[in-house]
């Protein structure tokens, strides 16, 4: 059986089995759906090509959401990627583009994958995009690098929240950045160990983020989080495959986050009755918006 | 034991903009569909009442135009959702929106969802979208109930009377069906009670009949698990 609910027994069956996060999680998938290896790891696939069509349509936008709250920015940025002095660089500025592409899809109604939810859609999908690009990855690479992601988002399911409403936008964007870093240090060929690391890194990084979005759209600030938060996983990644220590395990991020979370009061959880849906500018917006 | 799947995580693939606002709004209509059989029959008055952050935030999400969408049948990655409130219309199905309080206890993104049949009777059906497009009903018709749509299931309407269980379960068994799980809940002892049953394939269709003829079963139902 390839069962566990905390990082600390996934390792430990990772070790023994000498096997990657992604394998034990594509075995685990296939024990408790009773489906073929071949069939599971074909839907994945199709997620992944589903992801890289939304960051195509994305970057394509140039008319504001029926909100009016999002529209462009993608555009905007992947133009200054290619601009030749982006001052992150042309290859993370990229990334940037990419990540804020699936979530403006995602406001006019397009298809996206909820990775591990809408709100945060952009994180994993432009990360592994990038990766695909920069490092010549192939597509069952990176169908894997997802199993790697699931695999540590399932630890975070059963103990802790990715929703929103519950824990606050740390559960969505937090947990997101999480399963992005363990991906990207699995695809570029680290440990078990060192992904866990990445993500540890990534998720206390991002703990007590809430979720306040301008008038409940899932754009403001959502869409340019998820750019920015995609270049987290990325830095989370980078600390990690150099080998530094987060000093606590990716068991203790995941226990923060659910105590923060549950600390949370429900005006910060999705319900846009604090924070920045209640700025005045957030009126203006919004009043503007039912003009035009 | 974490029974979470990959694609709990990854997924699902679905139209925005809220995993749990939209796509969860949208398997919410469509497992109510199933609890009220609409596939096969049509009830054009409809009552949606919207809790917590259904209702603060479910407008700008897309909740309303995603239950409804459900409750057509439409899945979570069709992009007819955004006209869903149309495709209704022309349906003649009527759909009445309300925002309501169903108290602390509730889930913030709760839905209940209440038909009227052209008999006066009625079928409410209770239900949250727990994150990431998951859902969980929790009530049908007043009864607790604890249905996510993962397995095919069976619901019995029926009186509280000894061996009702019994009789069920032998059948199943006869007919090889492997029972995942069995929820009973009663108004109270010897009245009105309702069976949940999960089984891990969908019932051969020529078995409900018998199902049926089971004493002191009101109504019965196959809903089938969410695609």
């Amino acid at each position: 059986m390839h069962d566990y609910t905390t990082a600390a027994e996934l390792l430990s069956i990772c070790d023994r089995e000498k096997i990657s996060i992604g394998e034990l999680s594509l075995r685990r998938e296939i024990e408790i759906s009773g489906r073929s290896r071949d069939e599971i790891f074909a839907k994945m696939k199709t997620h992944f090509q589903t992801m890289r069509t939304s960051i195509r349509r994305g970057l394509e936008i140039r008319t504001p959401s029926p909100s009016g709250l999002s529209g462009g920015d993608a555009a905007k940025v992947l133009e200054y990627a290619q601009s030749g002095n982006a001052l992150l660089g042309e290859d993370l500025t990229r990334l940037v583009a990419y990540s804020c592409a699936v979530l403006e899809t995602n406001a006019q109604f397009g298809r996206i994958v909820a990775t591990p939810t809408a709100g945060s859609a952009g994180i994993v999908p432009a990360c592994l995009v990038l990766l695909e690009e920069t490092h010549h990855l192939s597509e069952d690479k990176l169908t894997q690098a997802l199993f790697t992601s699931s695999g540590i988002g399932v630890i975070i399911a059963g103990n802790a929240f990715l929703a929103g409403a519950q824990g606050g936008c740390q559960a969505e964007v937090g947990s997101a950045s999480c399963i992005a870093a363990a991906a990207i240090v699995e695809a570029l060929g680290g440990s078990p160990e060192r992904a866990c690391a990445a993500g540890t890194f990534a998720l206390i990084n991002t703990l007590g983020l809430v979720c306040d979005p301008i008038g409940g759209y899932v754009e403001v600030p959502c869409v340019s989080r998820n750019g920015m938060f995609a270049v987290h996983s990325w830095l989370a990644a980078t600390l990690a495959l150099a080998g530094a220590n987060p000093r606590v395990s990716l068991d203790d991020a995941i226990f923060a986050m659910r105590d923060i979370g549950r600390r949370m009061p429900r005006e910060l959880r999705e319900t846009s009755l604090g924070g920045l849906a209640i700025c005045p500018g957030a009126c203006t917006l919004q009043k503007s918006c039912r003009q035009g | 034991m974490n029974t979470y799947s990959a694609f709990d995580i990854i997924g699902p693939a679905m139209i925005g903009p809220s995993s749990s606002h939209t796509a969860g709004a949208v398997r919410l209509g469509l497992l109510s569909r199933g609890i009220c059989g609409s596939a096969t029959t049509f009830y054009p008055n409809i009552l949606i009442e919207l809790h917590g952050s259904f209702a603060a935030t479910g407008e700008g999400h897309a909740t309303d135009r995603g239950i409804v969408a459900g409750l057509l049948g439409l899945l979570p990655d069709d992009e007819r959702l955004k006209d869903s409130l149309k495709l209704a219309q022309a349906n003649d199905i009527n759909i009445e929106f309300r925002k309501v309080d169903l108290g602390v206890n509730a889930h913030p993104n709760t839905a209940r969802i209440t038909y009227f049949f052209p008999n006066g009777q009625q079928l409410s059906v209770t239900g949250a979208s727990i994150g990431g497009g998951n859902v969980r009903i929790q009530e049908i018709d007043g009864f607790e109930t604890d249905l996510n749509g993962e397995l095919d299931a069976v619901i019995f309407w029926h009186m509280d009377r000894p061996g009702f269980l019994a009789r069920v379960t032998g059948l199943l068994a006869c007919i090889e069906v492997n029972i995942a799980a069995i929820q009973t809940t009663r108004r109270m002892r010897n009245s009105e009670a309702l069976t949940i049953i999960k089984i891990d394939a969908p019932l051969p269709a020529d078995c409900m009949s018998v199902l049926r003829k089971i004493p002191f079963v009101h109504r019965l139902l196959a809903v089938p698990k969410l695609p």
